[in-house]
């Protein structure tokens, strides 16, 4: 295969998805024809209220950054061909962790420290949740996606027991939570914004994932473990250790999200820990076909279409459920838009032709040279 | 292996295509995380505090819901307080944000009420918006009028800006507790709450007391079932409660619906919580505590449509009420109510607006035995021992440690 082709496959990859998503504007027009409100107008609003000026594209970030990080805990282990659907437990139990080590640090430690011992208790706590899920898989076949969504259940009912009994706050009266964190050792906003550090986690966490499934030999070893299990086997490969560290790499990516979620924003777990990022992390990964990557670009998407929900209720009178229709179908048709990779003649590598060699010169009929 | 596909889709795409949707589907409820900085460099409005503005100027009120507006529930009786408040004041503009959870998307979305509609006062109506949203939102728009239902106002720490507003509902749960005592024929009554805290805990303690008030045998059992929003749970009380021969039954939860339709399936009696259910079960609805909150925003508004102001202390930081402030009401009584039945609740009605009835009077002992408050004692609703709550009450079958 010729270098020069290889443009034709990137383009595809751009080139799909983004048409994907202006045909579920167009498609999202037709609905907002169909209940009486212009569908220009709304567009205008959305691009607006999501991208139009500073103070709105931070809303789209702000409503990005945890998608990010929950949506690495299903892509990496997609690499792998899991399916894990874990991420709102890993995230729960993330949170709680977190929670637990800032206020056993307190103010012991200098804020730094605290803050990194909180984030490392959320990944563990994650990375072990989604890394049950893992060696269940491999070492006592137990299907992933199932043994993980289960897995959600369980840490919600975790939260709800350690928020309500013994971790409770006794002042919280109407709203059970943790004790608070104290308010030094709670992230910050990045300067000049209102949008929290969680956002760097969540780009760093996706640049650092890229670079593992595609740029290392342990990401090689991954993909081809992905790719037939059986081969990689044979190869040699620890198909059983590698299962178990990508599920564990991705459950901390979800656990850090959940860290990220109580220093950062509640200052304390309680039941809004549980109100779907790890399910919209999962919606993310897959329309980003677990490109890391890509996941960041699906993030900002899905944060803009969210942000955008707000005006579409106030500005147009259209009801709170539209901004899901909205995104019900991008989603569909980035999904659908799946199945056409390889369909469109103009992407394909073309063969290069290369004209067959002349015969050589039968002796005798050699042209003659003259002069 | 060609026989095996479907529409050219291999059977992992199917698998893959399905699970992606159903995931989009549990995401009805997403939201998004991170926190609004205190000193963002966001404007602050444009009003100064205490200007008054001339009769007739527009007053931009914003109104955040945590679930759909027509929930026939907590978010319908805010609704309905809204629509009711604008429908009464020409100069009122409503702006409205329904199914905001409690997470940086409450943050945002006051924040382009403020920015982009200018919003002056602003409702956000479900309990969890107060910590920390509110409370840092309050902070940096010291302009604008935070009202909050059920919020904890405390002197001194409460931004200035921030004012509290409730209700006694519990004073209409009595009266609902006294009708379904009487319109029960087992005198077996239950009461499906979400979570045993002290609000919901006052709810089921005020119902049982209404109905053993006339019926000292009558027994309320509870089920909590852990959430706001369990529909399924709250379907599985409502049949089990049925079952057990329970024939009158009410709830504490966030839409009511299903709790109302299962007990008009089943045969049995209900009485409503929040809003108006009597069209769910038009047969078995026998009365219910509404909220009242027309009466209530129109008020807030008109006062500080008039110049008033929570930061300069000419509106309350604290506003409660029961029935005689027009805080709560009872729905109209349902056709399976007896004439002396009705005037029973009306004297109660009557006894708690003038005062001569207060439901917690001594002897009020627990279900276990103890003694909650003491003989000749008698608690106001205004009493902070009403607030902590984590008992129940004699007469109602079921445990506050779930």
């Amino acid at each position: 295969m010729s270098r020069s082709q290889a443009w034709r496959r990137s383009l595809e990859s751009f080139v799909l998805p983004f048409g994907a998503i202006l045909a579920g504007l167009v498609l999202f027009g037709v609905f907002c024809a169909l209940v009486g409100t212009n569908p220009f107008g709304v567009y205008a609003s959305i691009w607006k209220s999501a991208f139009g000026s500073a103070s709105t594209f931070q809303n789209t970030l702000i409503r990005a950054a945890p998608l990010m990080l929950s949506a690495l805990c299903t892509a990496l282990p997609a690499r792998l061909g899991l399916v894990i659907i874990g991420n709102e437990g890993a995230l729960v139990v993330g949170g709680v962790a977190a929670v637990s080590a800032g206020l056993a640090m307190g103010l012991a430690f200098p804020p730094f420290v605290v803050q990194i011992g909180m984030a490392i208790a959320g990944m563990v706590a994650g990375g072990i949740w989604i890394g049950a899920a893992g060696w269940l898989r491999h070492y006592r076949a137990v299907n992933e996606t199932i043994s993980s969504l289960l897995l959600n259940y369980v840490a919600i009912a975790l939260l709800n027991h350690l928020v309500g009994g013994p971790m409770r706050d006794p002042s919280s009266l109407n709203k059970p939570s943790t004790y608070p964190l104290a308010e030094i050792n709670m992230l910050t906003s990045i300067p000049g914004t209102r949008v929290h550090w969680g956002l760097v986690y969540g780009l760093v966490a996706c640049v650092i994932a890229y670079f593992l499934m595609q740029r290392t030999t342990f990401g090689f070893a991954a993909r081809t473990a992905g790719g037939n299990i059986r081969a990689a086997k044979i190869a040699g490969l620890p198909v059983g250790k590698l299962t178990v560290v990508i599920c564990f790499l991705a459950g901390s990516c979800a656990g850090l999200a959940g860290m990220v979620e109580v220093a950062a924003v509640q200052g304390a777990a309680n039941e809004s820990l549980n109100v779907g990022y790890g399910y919209g992390g999962i919606l993310v990964a897959f329309a980003a076909r677990h490109n890391p990557l890509a996941a960041v670009f699906m993030s900002l998407l899905v944060g803009g279409i969210l942000a955008s929900g707000g005006i579409l209720q106030r500005a147009h009178g259209l009801p709170d459920s539209t901004v899901l229709i909205f995104q019900g179908l991008v989603f569909l048709v980035v999904l659908f838009s799946d199945s056409l990779y390889g369909r469109f003649d103009f992407f394909k590598e073309k063969p290069v032709v290369v004209a067959p060699p002349s015969p050589p010169p039968s002796p005798g009929q050699e042209p003659v040279v003259l002069g | 292996m060609s026989n095996r596909r479907f529409l050219n889709l291999s059977r992992r795409q199917v698998v893959r295509g399905l699970l992606a949707t159903t995931a989009f589907g549990l995401t009805a409820k997403l939201g998004t995380g991170c926190s609004p900085s205190g000193s963002g460099g966001s404007s602050t409005d444009s009003t100064a505090e205490g200007a008054k503005p001339a009769d007739g100027e527009p007053l931009t009120i914003g109104f955040i819901y945590v679930g759909p507006k027509d929930d026939y529930g907590y978010n319908q009786a805010h609704a309905e307080g809204a629509k009711g408040t604008a429908a009464k004041f020409s100069w009122v503009k409503l702006v409205e944000e329904a199914n905001v959870p409690e997470t940086t998307a409450v943050a945002e979305s006051m924040r382009s009420m403020i920015d982009i509609d200018g919003a002056k006062v602003l409702f956000p109506t479900s309990f969890g918006y107060f910590d920390p949203h509110i409370l840092k939102l309050a902070e940096e728009f010291p302009d604008v009028q935070f009202f909050h239902a059920g919020g904890l106002y405390e002197e001194g720490k409460t931004p200035k800006n921030v004012g509290s507003y409730f209700g006694y509902i519990d004073e209409a749960q009595y009266v609902a507790g006294v009708v379904a005592a009487l319109t029960s024929k087992s005198g077996k009554l239950g009461f499906v709450g979400a979570k045993p805290i002290p609000q919901v805990l006052r709810n089921v303690n005020s119902y049982a007391l209404g109905a053993r008030s006339v019926r000292p045998d009558a027994t309320t059992q509870v089920v909590f079932t852990g959430n706001w929003a369990e529909p399924i749970k709250e379907a599985e009380a409502a049949n089990s409660m049925a079952d057990q021969g329970i024939d009158v039954i009410t709830c504490h939860v966030d839409s009511p619906k299903v709790v109302m339709e299962t007990a008009e399936k089943r045969g049995i009696y209900c009485t409503g919580y929040h809003a108006d259910q009597v069209a769910l079960a038009p047969e078995g609805y026998l009365t219910g505590a509404e909220w009242d909150w027309t009466n209530i925003y129109s008020k807030i508004a008109e006062e500080v449509h008039s110049g008033k102001s929570l930061q300069d202390g000419t509106i309350e930081h604290i506003l409660r009420g029961g029935l005689k402030d027009g805080f709560c009401k009872l729905s109209a009584y349902g056709p399976a109510v007896s004439e002396d039945t009705k005037k029973a609740a009306e004297a109660a009605k009557a006894g708690l607006i003038d005062g001569s009835l207060v439901i917690y009077t001594g002897e009020v002992k627990d279900n276990k035995g103890g003694v909650v408050v003491k003989a000749g004692e008698s608690l106001p609703q205004k009493e902070p021992k009403l607030e902590g709550m984590n008992y129940l009450v004699e007469g109602v079958l079921g445990s506050v440690g779930g």
